[in-house]
């Protein structure tokens, strides 16, 4: 894997940092990939612009920040449109069609998938807490970056608590992506 | 009860640090939390208990800072950590611990200052801090890591460095560096290699506490064993007794000076990289440092003969490196989160070789591409 780079911003408290940490440990911890996690938020605890992103690849990182995204994961409209900036062209962006409208220029050949992950959490697990695992799913089948093997091994060892619920958001997640057909930007 | 931690972590500089700290053997935190280096405290506070040490949340950092200073004086190994406005009060006691050689570490996890500045950013803006903050003529050790495993090795030689030499170390990480997360692995107990204060062997009544063997360190007592000694922030000599003379005011400074600049080559870790036909030298550390690798490998590809020397260490500042280095290449780039602080160390140990400052006084370090246009330029004169 050449250097591979994610992005995802929301606002505090939806878990933005929380996906982008399971992230890392999934491909640092269980695919054998160089990682490097970095994060920025503002002075609020909750309700802040909060953005979270992931390089990972076979060779070390150097750079530590996200410069032009492969992926990039929208939660709010305020972060999509502050972040959209940089995806690559032929890029991905995922985002949660009940809180973000694609809106203004994107660029050529991205392709856009809608997951509804804070409706999923909060109608199927019947937890809204569960929203960013939603979406960890869907980015997994969408993008193939992590093991899906990883990921529950890792969702089991972080909440040991919680394995049932957020087994079962990841099974909601990945069967989003992978049922989600993609709008390709032109 | 678990003593050992995970083996390996996907996890924080700021816990790394502390991780280290305790494979160090630190038993001792006094701490107020500060962002960018509250997690630091966090983790002690959990973690501490479990290695029946002890962690200790004061009023502020004045108190947090003599806290440490009275704990290292027991013989436990001690520290704390902060940011930029905690460096600030603490600086008092900084020179304390410098006058009566106590080994202590400080962490400190630099934001962007001045005053409370930008709590949630990073910079680099107290390299210069750590070195002059306290008043009086004196040596510190500053360390920069540029990597989560770093933050770990790093303080372990922080400790090892403050009970070599009985001085205070300061760890000196940018926010991006004590935040960001990446695979942390601990060795093995028995492949960390420890240092611990040298202890008086002497008899009670021949010893003199301020006195130094040819290493220039005297060895330390712990308070209250069948050892007596005063330690003060006077001028005092071999016994610890104050003195106004002039010969005991030259002899000691001297001594507290020497005894970190005469093992400076001990002291100082270095990282080359692709420097051997470099023409053109970047010098960073830090998350700048990180940056100004990836700018070399591009450069690399497009043909220019560019490297990168890399101070793990800034204090004692590694002067003869840094003019060796100045008569090889033909030209030096100091790429610093800040308005130049280090810059101002390698004009002086590098003149008159060309020494060009890329400065930036903000959360994010310089791009790759940035140093890459920087190299182009000096390339292309």
């Amino acid at each position: 894997m050449d250097r591979y780079e994610v992005r995802i911003g929301g606002f505090g408290g939806q878990g933005i940092v929380t996906m982008a940490v399971v992230m890392g440990e999934t491909a640092s911890l269980h695919d054998d990939k160089y990682v490097v996690q970095t994060q920025s938020y503002g002075p609020e605890a909750r309700g802040g612009a909060s953005k979270s992103e992931v390089v990972m690849g076979d060779e070390e990182i150097d750079y530590p920040k996200v410069q032009n995204p492969d992926v990039f994961i929208a939660m709010s409209r305020a972060a999509f449109l502050s972040y959209i900036g940089g995806l690559k062209e032929n890029g991905i962006l995922i985002i949660d069609q009940d809180l973000v409208n694609i809106e203004g220029e994107i660029p050529k050949g991205v392709r856009v998938y809608k997951i509804p992950a804070t409706r999923i959490a909060d109608e199927k697990v019947g937890n809204k807490l569960a929203t960013n695992v939603v979406m960890l799913g869907a980015f997994t089948a969408i993008t193939g970056a992590l093991s899906v093997e990883g990921l529950k091994r890792q969702i089991e060892d972080r909440w040991p608590r919680f394995v049932k619920t957020n087994l079962q958001a990841l099974e909601y997640g990945l069967e989003a992506g992978e049922e989600a057909e993609p709008a390709i930007i032109e | 009860m678990k003593s050992l931690p995970e083996r390996v972590m996907f996890t924080m500089g700021d816990i790394a640090a502390a991780e280290g700290a305790l494979s160090a053997g630190c038993r001792y935190f006094g701490g107020y939390p500060i962002t960018p280096a509250t997690e630091i405290a966090e983790w002690m506070a959990r973690r501490m208990p479990e290695l029946r040490g002890a962690y200790v949340q004061y009023e502020d950092e004045i108190a947090s800072i003599t806290s440490v200073i009275g704990a290292s004086w027991t013989g436990t190994k001690a520290m704390t950590a902060t940011s930029g406005p905690g460096v600030s009060l603490m600086l008092e006691a900084i020179g304390l611990a410098v006058m009566t050689e106590t080994p202590l570490v400080l962490v400190n996890i630099m934001r962007g200052g001045p005053s409370t500045g930008q709590p949630t950013r990073g910079q680099q803006g107290d390299i210069m801090q750590a070195k002059w903050g306290s008043h009086g003529d004196y040596q510190i050790i500053g360390l920069t890591p540029a990597s989560v495993q770093e933050m770990f090795d790093q303080t372990v030689q922080a400790f090892n460095l403050a009970e070599k030499y009985r001085t205070p170390v300061f760890v000196l990480a940018d926010e991006t560096v004590g935040h960001m997360r990446e695979k942390l692995v601990i060795p093995d107990e028995k492949d960390i290699k420890l240092v611990n204060r040298k202890q008086p062997t002497v008899d009670p009544s021949e010893y003199l506490p301020f006195k130094a063997d040819d290493d220039l360190v005297p060895p330390m007592a712990v308070f209250g064993s069948k050892y007596q000694f005063y330690a003060t922030g006077l001028t005092h000599d071999e016994r610890g007794y104050p003195s106004d003379k002039e010969n005991i005011q030259i002899d000691l400074i001297t001594r507290l000076n020497d005894k970190i600049l005469k093992n400076a080559d001990d002291i100082i870790d270095l990282e080359k990289y692709q420097l051997d036909d470099a023409k053109i030298a970047v010098i960073a550390y830090g998350t700048p440092s990180r940056s100004a690798r990836r700018a070399i490998a591009i450069a690399r590809e497009e043909g220019i003969k560019a490297g990168l020397l890399r101070l793990k260490t800034v204090w004692p500042f590694p002067e003869e490196a840094v003019a060796e280095l100045a008569t090889e290449v033909d030209h030096i780039i100091v790429a610093e989160q800040n308005m130049g602080q280090i810059y101002h160390m390698v004009r002086s140990a590098g003149a008159p070789t060309p020494i060009t400052l890329m400065r930036k006084p903000a959360g994010m370090p310089q791009l790759p591409e940035e140093i890459v246009q920087k190299i182009k330029e000096i390339d292309s004169q």
